[in-house]
């Protein structure tokens, strides 16, 4: 046994290692407390459901997510609509299909099962309407960039007034957790932007933790479906390593060496 | 190999063991004696097979549903994550599993290293761990450009560059890599097919591995040789299957927490975004396992001598066996030796951090001390140690504490009786 001490100390050394070499990178990023970390994290469902509103109302006219679908919003574990209500959400968009029997595209409303819609056309598109910068797709963002959650969540409260002799061009916005300070949206937060439908107050904080947990979802839609079974397997493994080892013993104690 | 002859119980048993003696390798492995005194490190072995195991398990799942090509690859993957039946999961265990790997032969080599395993008589079994660990190095860093990330890309651009370095041919042979002018759609269905193709390499090669295991037997923690079967070792089953079931089961504990609770903790951020040839990521990272020899690349200023440095920090465990000049294996009865062992472990784990930071400074400062001091060790401090270093005494048997053997005289012992 002491020598199995000694091995996780190894490799909790050899991982303290990598950890540190990626910590060293980080600045100081706003906290709170989000409702998916930890060994049982499960995603808050009203607030996912009032991020999906801040993505609609507000991200959703640059930053595409192009991998998810509308019947998402109605599977377990993510916002969990009701499948009339995901049904509604869907309709509510204009989707070009096509061709039809004539040959022609044309616009319907949106499906379950369609992916959500695109804000543009192409990225040469989405460039030419953002001063050259491309929104980049929000499906996987918070995996990403370096400081995940934390970071984004953050960064849409990270907006002030530059120091002095800070200089920025035009269409710039200066941003204190922004990699170089310098980012092309500008603040696109404040205090009552959104109404929520369930009376939450929808401050900048508030709408900024909404909205990242919602993008946690989207990057990783089976979390909870992953710690729920991360924690019956480790559980099992535990049980069995324990019976394992008494099996050992026993097998063992036929000659006179310890294991 | 088994001393005596296997017979068979049953009729059809004995007629088909005739034809082929599957039963007979049966029986070789669940009696092949092994030193009863191996300790955990031992056990990284069978953790390794399993290891090989899964990623062949897992990988063929994933090549199910993941498409090799440019404009698609990274969607295949995200497809994987959200729609696949537990798609998720497979690529967690794939992915980490990786890492487990590369941990686990890490342990295992630096095991091989203390007790002195590469030591004659099993300098082919050495070698052949080596040429396992270059084929698993190959098959990673193909198997990270798969999901055609930016990481994916650029360390692919990154890697096959340092072929340029070969003077003269250097820039067509780069080319004749990449099958065009830059990592594009052919590099990847290429690495696709050798990311599938290399495992099973291994597998074949891990077949000799414990073959030419089993003609001298397991070294053991005080690297004599021991008689066999004495009452210095014990059957591989059920002994050693369970101490080593026991030492996978503590092992997979470590890997389920990362499959499940950090998955994404030993990647890089910035391979969740998609490849873009003409944007560069602000540092080019591989992968933790591969850091210490990046770090030695980098710390030599000329490309050509860098690669030439990272190739011979490899292929220098090869010589191994004939660096080491000393007759003792264990270093549990070398003081000196296991000094500068530890020293070299410390040496390694400084490569890889520095191999993380960017090669400027302080840190390639270090990064070049620390690159001199590995082939230090290796090609200097070990020729050495052999004449100089005062050794214990050592045991001559595992059972009995007298003391007064050499590695090899247990041996010479042991024959001699058996010549009388």
């Amino acid at each position: 046994m002491k020598n199995f001490i000694r091995i996780l100390f190894i490799i909790t050394l050899i991982f303290g290692f990598q950890y540190s070499s990626i910590a060293a990178e980080k600045v100081e990023y706003l906290k709170t407390d989000w409702s998916f970390k930890g060994l049982f994290g499960k995603f808050d469902r009203s607030a996912l459901q009032r991020g999906y509103q801040v993505y609609t109302e507000v991200c959703s006219s640059c930053h595409s997510m192009k991998y998810l679908s509308y019947r998402n919003l109605s599977e377990k574990g993510g916002p969990e609509f009701s499948e009339a209500q995901a049904k509604a959400i869907a309709a509510s968009f204009e989707v070009k299909d096509g061709p039809n029997s004539d040959g022609e595209m044309f616009t319907r409303p949106g499906k379950l099962s369609d992916k959500f819609v695109m804000p543009y056309d192409n990225v040469k598109a989405a460039q030419a309407a953002n001063g050259g910068a491309y929104p980049p797709d929000m499906s996987v963002l918070v995996k990403a960039r370096g400081g995940g959650v934390d970071y984004i969540y953050s960064l849409l409260q990270g907006y002030e007034d530059p120091p002095v002799g800070f200089m920025l061009e035009d269409g710039v916005y200066y941003n204190k957790y922004m990699y170089g300070n310098k980012i092309k949206m500008s603040n696109q937060l404040s205090d009552g932007l959104v109404e929520y439908s369930d009376g939450t107050k929808a401050t900048v904080e508030q709408m900024s933790k909404d909205v990242t947990t919602f993008l946690m979802w989207a990057a990783e839609p089976h979390l909870e479906a992953r710690h729920k079974m991360g924690f019956k397997a480790i559980v099992y493994l535990i049980i069995l390593t324990t019976l394992v080892y008494f099996s050992m013993k026993k097998i063992w104690s036929r000659i006179e060496t310890k294991v | 190999m088994s001393d005596h002859e296997y017979n068979p119980k049953s009729k059809f048993g004995k007629w088909f063991n005739d034809r082929l003696p599957l039963l007979t390798l049966a029986n070789h492995l669940t009696d092949y004696p092994t030193p009863k005194n191996l300790n955990y490190w031992w056990t990284f072995g069978g953790i390794l097979t399993f290891c090989l195991i899964t990623q062949i398990v897992t990988g063929l799942v994933l090549a199910m549903h993941y498409i090799a090509h440019a404009d698609m690859a990274f969607d295949s993957v995200e497809h994987i994550m959200r729609d696949v039946n537990y798609g998720w999961l497979i690529r967690y265990i794939h992915a980490n599993g990786a890492s487990m790997f590369f941990l686990a032969v890490y342990i295992h080599i630096f095991r091989s290293l203390f007790y002195g395993s590469y030591k004659a008589p099993r300098e082919i079994i050495w070698i052949i761990g080596i040429i396992i660990y270059l084929l698993m190095m190959a098959a990673a860093f193909m198997g990270y450009v798969l999901p055609w990330g930016q990481m994916s890309f650029w360390g692919a651009t990154v890697i096959t560059n340092l072929f340029s370095a070969i003077p003269l041919v250097g820039e067509g042979i780069v080319t004749w890599l990449w099958g065009g002018y830059s990592v594009d759609n052919p590099t990847l269905t290429r690495f696709f097919t050798l990311h599938y193709l290399i495992p099973f390499l291994i597998l074949g090669l891990v077949v000799l591995h414990i073959w030419a295991l089993h003609v001298p037997g397991n070294n053991n923690p005080i690297g004599i040789d021991v008689k066999k079967p004495s009452k210095d070792t014990v059957p591989f089953h059920p002994y050693i299957v369970i101490k080593d079931g026991f030492a996978l089961l503590m092992f997979m504990i470590v890997f389920a927490f990362f499959v499940f609770y950090t998955p994404n903790i030993l990647g890089h951020a910035d391979n969740y975004i998609e490849a873009n040839p003409l944007v560069t990521p602000a540092h080019i990272v591989p992968e933790w396992y591969l850091l210490p020899f990046y770090a030695i690349l980098r710390s030599v200023p000329d490309k050509l001598l860098g690669v030439v440095a990272m190739l011979s920090a490899i292929f220098i465990l090869a010589a191994l066996p004939w660096l080491d000049t000393s007759k003792i294996r264990s270093a549990v009865f070398r003081p000196l030796y296991r000094q500068f062992y530890w020293i070299l472990v410390a040496d390694v784990l400084i490569l890889g951090y520095v191999g993380a930071m960017p090669a400027e400074g302080l840190y390639l400062l270090i990064a070049r001390i620390a690159t001199a001091y590995y082939f230090l060790h290796f090609l200097v401090i070990l020729p050495l140690l052999g004449f100089k270093e005062k050794t214990l005494p050592v045991p001559l048997s595992i059972t009995e504490p007298i003391l007064g053997g050499s590695p090899n005289l247990a041996a010479a012992k042991n024959k001699e009786s058996f010549e009388k």
